[in-house]
This record gives C-alpha cells, sequence and structure tokens, in this order.
C-alpha cells in the first residue's frame, strides 16, 4: 500500500489499476488533476458505471481513511457535519449549578466547546486519520439530497472549513481527498461544479469491459466472458428503458458461472436475463426472439474475428 | 497583449476583481507563453458558444495545463475538458471546439486574426464543418440572417424525416400581454390551489404544539438564564410543495387555449420553485428555462423560438416515451406531482399509449390529466387516446368551457380524491 501522491497520469493509471479498477486514461487525468490541484472530483453517470468503487479504490490504495456520506433527502447539518451532545451538556449545566460558582459568560463558553461536539461524516474527514494523512470523503449520490445542502457544500468544498456558529470556523490542516459522485436524477447546481473537476463515467467499450471482467469474475471461461460482453454492448445499443451497467455485466457473468455454463445458449439468456436488466418491460421486449437475434450475430461476429 | 479576462462580477465566491487581479499577474509572468494566450483564446471562443466559463475556470486551465504537461494530446484534451466541461451535454461543444482550435493550426490562424481588433471583419473561416454554434462563436458577429434560413432549413428537412405527414411545423405569435391580463393572471394564479398535500421534508421549523424537543434551541435559551431555568422549545418537520412538472399539449385541437396555458405556465413557474415544463404536439420540447424569465413577453418570445410543431398534430404515446426516456429520472425525483393538459385527441390513435402513461402514472406521486376540451355534458369516453389514459391517471379534471384562466384555476383548485380513485366513474361510462 502506498501512501504518496502520483505525480503523473501515468502513476495514476497505476494507482487505479493496483487496486484493480480498470481506468480510462481520461478518468486518470480528471483524477490525477484533481489529486495534485486538491479540488474535489465530481463524477456523474448512470447507475452501475463504477463512480463509488473510485473512492472506495482510492481510499484502499493510498492507505486513507474512508468516510464516506450517503445522500438523502432531507440530510441536514446535524446528520452530515456536526451536532452537539446535548445529554452531556444537561448534566455539564446541572454540575456547574450545583457547584454554584459558575458565572454565565463561563458556562456558556464551556458549554459550546468541541468536548460536546459530535462530528459527523465532514467534519471528520477535516481532520487527518490515525496515520496523519488527511482521509478520502466520499459524497455518494449526491443529486439525492435538496438545494439547501448543496448550498452548504459549498463552503466545505471550496475552503475545505465548516462553520459551527457556537465555536468558529474548523478548518482543514490539509485538504481531505474528495469524490462527489451523481445518479443525475436531477442537475447539480453549476456552483459546485465549478469548484471540482468533472468527469462523465461513461460505459466501457467492449475491450476495456472484457478487463473489467477478467478482474472480477476470473472464474469465468474466457469464451463465456467474450460472449457476455459483445451481447451486453449490443444490448446497450437497443432502445431500452434502463440500460445495462458494468455493474449488471459482473452480476450476470458471476450467475452464469454459478449455473456452471462456459457457453452461452438462448434458454439460460431468457432465465436469467433479470441480472441484466431490471424493468419488466425491457425484459419483455428483449426476451425470446431478440435475445436470440442478438446471440447469434454475437457468436457469427466472435466466429468472424477468429 | 491580448487583454486579460475583465473582471466579471458575479462570478461566484471568488471574487471578480482578485480573480481578474491573478489573471492578469499569471499573464505577464507567462507573457510570450504562447500556449497559454491559446488556452485564454480557446476559453474564450467556449465562452461564446455558450459554455459558462468566468476567468476562474481559465485560471484552473491554466494550473491544470501545468500540472499535466502538454506531453499527451489526450492527456491535455481531458484536462482542458475536466476544467471547461461542466455537463454532459457540453461534452459535443467542447469536443468540436477542441479540434478545431488545437488541431487545425490554420484556422488556428485565422482564428487569431478574427480575435485581434486590427483584422475584424474578416472572412469567416469557409471550410469549417463544426457545429453552428461554434462557427458562430468563432465568426465576428453580424452573420445571424444566415442562421436563420439555416434553421429553417433544417426544419423542413426534420419534417420530412418524420414518419407522420400531418406534422406541421409552425411558429406562434403571441400577442403581447397588456399590463392588465397580467395582474389578472397573477391574481388568479394566488388564488390557486392544486390540493397538493404538501410532503413533510426531513427538515424542521420551530414549532409551539408539537412534541418535538428542540434541544438545541432549548439549551442556548436556558444558557441564557444561567441555566437555573430550562424553558423547552420545540419544533415540527418543515413542509413543502413537491415539484410540479406540467405536459402540456399544444396540437392544433388546443390551439384556442395554448396561448391561456402558456402564461399560466409562465405565471406557475415564477411563482413557485421546482416547476418544470414540457410542451408536446408531435414532439416533445422542455421549456422550462425559457418560462423562467421575469418578464411574460420575453419568456413567451423565447418559447414560441423554441417550439416547433405549434398546433401541428397530436403523437402522445410518442411524446410520452421521450419525457420518460430523457426526462423522468431527472425532473421526477422528490415526489413530483405531473399535471397532463390534453384533450387526449391522438393521431396514433392510442398506440403505443397506454405503455407510456402507465410508466408515466407508476413513476410519479400524482398524475392529474386536465381536459380542457369536453364541451358536451353528456361525454362518453370514446376516443382510443383517452381510453388509453383515463386508467392510469388519479385525478381527471374536465372542463367543459373554458374561456379564461380563472376557470382553469377553479378547475385545478376543486378538492382532490384519493389517488387511482378520481376517474371511476369515467371508467364506468367507458
Amino acid at each position: 500500500m502506498t501512501s504518496s501522491l502520483p505525480a503523473s497520469v501515468d502513476e495514476t493509471v497505476k494507482l487505479l489499476s493496483d487496486g484493480r479498477y480498470v481506468a480510462d486514461r481520461s478518468l486518470a487525468t480528471a483524477l490525477y488533476l484533481s489529486l495534485s490541484l486538491h479540488r474535489p472530483l465530481f463524477l456523474e453517470g448512470e447507475a452501475g458505471v463504477g463512480k463509488t468503487e473510485i473512492g472506495k479504490v482510492l481510499a484502499e490504495t493510498l492507505g486513507r481513511k474512508l468516510i464516506r456520506l450517503q445522500c438523502y433527502e432531507g440530510l441536514d447539518v446535524a446528520s452530515a457535519v456536526y451536532e452537539w451532545n446535548y445529554a452531556s451538556q444537561m448534566i455539564e449545566i446541572r454540575l456547574a449549578e450545583a457547584m454554584g460558582d459558575r458565572d454565565r459568560e463561563g458556562l456558556q463558553h464551556d458549554i459550546f466547546t468541541e468536548r460536546f461536539l459530535i462530528k459527523r461524516p465532514i467534519l471528520q474527514a477535516l481532520e487527518p486519520d490515525i496515520t496523519g494523512l488527511p482521509p478520502v470523503l466520499l459524497i455518494d449520490e449526491l443529486d439525492r439530497t435538496d438545494e439547501p445542502f448543496e448550498a452548504f457544500l459549498l463552503e466545505v468544498l471550496s475552503d475545505y472549513q465548516v462553520t459551527v456558529p457556537e465555536i468558529g470556523t474548523v478548518k482543514a490542516q490539509t485538504p481531505p481527498i474528495v469524490v462527489i459522485t451523481s445518479n443525475r436524477t436531477r442537475e447539480i447546481h453549476d456552483a459546485i461544479k465549478r469548484r471540482c473537476f468533472y468527469y462523465w463515467v461513461d460505459y466501457p467499450d467492449a475491450k476495456r469491459e472484457l478487463e473489467i471482467l477478467k478482474l472480477k469474475s476470473p472464474g469465468a471461461a474466457e469464451e463465456l466472458s467474450r460472449q457476455v460482453v459483445a451481447f451486453v454492448q449490443k444490448l446497450r445499443s437497443r432502445d431500452l428503458f434502463k440500460l445495462p451497467g458494468v455493474a449488471e455485466t459482473i452480476d450476470w457473468t458471476n450467475a452464469l458461472v454459478q449455473l456452471d455454463k462456459i457457453d452461452l445458449d438462448p434458454e439460460t439468456v431468457n432465465t436469467t436475463l433479470g441480472v441484466l436488466l431490471k424493468y419488466q418491460d425491457d425484459i419483455a421486449k428483449v426476451r425470446g426472439s431478440e435475445a436470440a437475434a442478438i446471440l447469434q450475430q454475437v457468436k457469427a461476429d466472435l466466429a468472424a474475428a477468429r | 497583449m491580448a487583454e486579460p479576462a475583465a473582471p466579471s462580477s458575479g462570478n461566484g465566491a471568488g471574487g471578480g476583481v482578485n480573480r481578474g487581479a491573478n489573471l492578469r499577474e499569471l499573464f505577464d509572468q507567462l507573457e510570450g507563453n504562447r500556449l497559454l494566450a491559446n488556452i485564454m483564446h480557446f476559453a474564450r471562443i467556449l465562452r461564446a458558444a455558450g459554455l459558462p466559463i468566468g476567468p476562474g475556470k481559465v485560471i484552473d486551465a491554466v494550473n491544470a495545463v501545468r500540472a499535466i504537461g502538454v506531453a499527451s494530446r489526450s492527456d491535455f484534451y481531458w484536462a482542458l475538458h475536466s476544467v471547461f466541461v461542466n455537463r454532459r451535454d457540453q461534452h459535443e461543444l467542447f469536443d468540436q471546439a477542441f479540434h478545431v482550435f488545437w488541431r487545425d493550426p490554420k484556422i488556428l490562424e485565422r482564428l487569431l486574426g478574427i480575435m485581434l481588433p486590427e483584422i475584424d471583419g474578416g472572412p469567416p473561416p469557409e471550410q469549417m464543418q463544426a457545429s453552428r454554434r461554434i462557427a458562430e462563436a468563432m465568426a465576428p458577429k453580424g452573420d445571424t440572417p444566415q442562421r436563420d434560413e439555416e434553421r429553417e432549413k433544417e426544419v423542413e428537412f426534420d419534417a420530412a424525416m418524420t414518419a407522420s405527414a400531418r406534422e406541421l411545423l409552425q411558429s406562434m405569435d403571441f400577442e403581447d400581454m397588456s399590463a392588465d391580463e397580467i395582474a389578472r393572471a397573477k391574481a388568479a394564479i394566488s388564488r390557486m390551489q392544486l390540493n397538493i398535500t404538501e410532503m413533510p421534508t426531513r427538515r424542521f421549523q420551530p414549532d409551539r404544539q408539537k412534541a418535538r424537543i428542540d434541544m438545541r434551541q432549548t439549551l442556548r435559551k436556558a444558557l441564557r438564564t444561567g441555566g437555573a431555568a430550562i424553558p423547552l422549545n420545540f419544533r415540527t418537520r418543515r413542509k413543502r410543495p413537491p415539484p410540479l412538472v406540467i405536459l402540456c399539449d399544444i396540437s392544433g385541437s388546443m390551439s384556442r387555449y395554448t396561448r391561456m396555458f402558456v402564461h399560466f405556465m409562465h405565471a406557475l413557474t415564477n411563482d413557485r420553485d421546482r416547476v418544470y415544463t414540457f410542451l408536446f404536439g408531435t414532439r416533445l420540447t422542455n421549456v422550462t428555462r425559457y418560462l423562467r424569465h421575469k418578464d411574460v413577453d420575453v419568456a413567451l418570445a423565447k418559447v414560441s423560438e423554441a417550439v416547433e410543431d405549434w398546433s401541428g398534430g397530436t403523437r402522445i404515446g410518442q411524446a410520452l416515451k421521450t419525457f420518460n426516456h430523457d426526462w423522468s429520472r431527472r425532473v421526477l425525483s422528490q415526489g413530483a406531482v405531473v399535471l397532463l393538459i390534453s384533450d387526449g385527441l391522438d393521431r396514433d390513435a392510442g398506440r403505443g399509449l397506454e405503455e407510456e402513461i402507465e410508466r408515466l402514472h407508476k413513476s410519479c406521486r400524482r398524475l392529474i390529466w386536465l381536459n380542457p376540451l369536453l364541451r358536451f355534458e353528456g361525454f362518453a369516453p370514446k376516443s382510443q387516446g383517452i381510453r388509453a389514459l383515463l386508467p392510469h391517471v388519479d385525478e381527471f379534471r374536465p372542463v367543459h368551457n373554458l374561456e379564461s384562466l380563472g376557470q382553469l384555476i377553479a378547475a385545478l383548485s376543486q378538492p382532490a380524491g384519493p389517488r387511482n380513485g378520481g376517474t371511476k366513474e369515467w371508467l364506468k361510462a367507458m
């Protein structure tokens, strides 16, 4: 496990492949820029193309702590940044009362100190982890929150600081590595994107998808992997409501391996289509003759390429 | 020396003046360095082509290029890409501009010629095959009429390509709104209640009644009195109306009311947040952005320009399909309510409509169908479009004689029934 940041795009590519992540050079470029210029990386793309994975791989290969903030509607400062420990504060007031010698100013000063602060992911991310290195902060599915939280993030993302009204400003000594992902269920405000390096994570091409499969489902037969990738690639050019992502490709391959398949046949495709497609009308559209036609073409193409 | 980008105001938190000074400094340092000057020209071209690029981004781009070096063309491309591109749909524009600007040195020279004031007015690049927006951004101003011609040609071409022979492409000429009309509309909109239940959010607001204690407020108040007494403060969940998506039919049969609808949608868009508007006849157009213009006449003019199928045929199924595929996942999150304004008369005789309306119904919180053209009291849902739509809407709101915005709003403000409950009687009549 290395812990120093990569010094070039090539090293970034290597870093990702060490973490068993097959990345485009374009992605590595954006990532390298984000690491070397201390800016967040903003990843947008369809579900299941491996956005979240990048954050995890980074933390692992760089030997940093991963702090993950899963976003949801109504995520607020109390659960994302900090909260006061009210119970302890109450006890503190009672104690002060019992001792009877505390003045108001002093009490106010004591009650709102770091001692009573419960740190949530974002505040944690501003501090170095046990090894003294800044952590990786993964803000996952930012599109699920609402605008007020986005607005709050602006301060965090541009200056790596958080303002707690009762204490003041907490600023990171060394900025954390920030990765933000979005499924684009709504547009994120430009003010956020402006502070980040933007990258659209697309479906991989056949060659890369095959590499990914080799890494992620090593148990699959070579021929099967080729067929699976070619099939999925063909499927992505169809008029479907939800195209299968890389995650689905991997799941499907693993399912086929579990079923001891070494070669795709129309019946297996039909019975396992639910792993690949997640909408009933998509499945109904592909199942049967269309699947058979795609499969036939896939096999013909593979035979021709050999 | 090229003029460093003027310190633009309103460019976010960075502070325009500061950025401008930085840029000047940076530029002074790098004077003579052709590459960096080119990055600046490139940024300006992108800006002219419509990408939101301020001086801050130019600095970012220069820093990015410094970090990455220029050894590899593709690294250089992606470095600039990650700074200048903010949305996926900007990718194409960037890509074309990049290739025109950085690949062909001749075009680059000509371009620089255009950028410099002395040679202003030189011939625009001829053999450029990039998109019109790039071409426009690179050419000097003043050749817009040509653009309109091109656009018309393109439109005709489009029409010829589509399956529907009845598709009519024409622009809409809205009369300007009188001040009186605007005032009346505003008053009417403020009376409007969609009877959409407000959604409890996960955020809180102070409240005296509910039994949820606001600990933070309580403690802070208690400390004011030195903690002698701890008066309790309460809070409750904040509520807000859900997003509203309007899908409005603008086909020939609806043309009498189109102006009123667009007007209504404009007032609504400016009245609350999270309103998204789509118009459809034979194709679907997202007009949300145009309707956000505060001035109603400007907004109407922009809408009129953007939509190409005014008063033509209707292909509801096709329009809904486009909506489901391209937009539903982007605007229907967070519990949106959909308002479908249509007479349900479909050129495709309801073909493909049922699946799409079913999907739409399943992906929104509530689907309200407003049918403004039910002129007869003894209406029976005979048309196939109506038959396909009815089972899948939560509320059906027919209007028998729609004359004014006030009536439209009254129809929308009627009390709401339970989900799926509003169409039972109509379904019986089928």
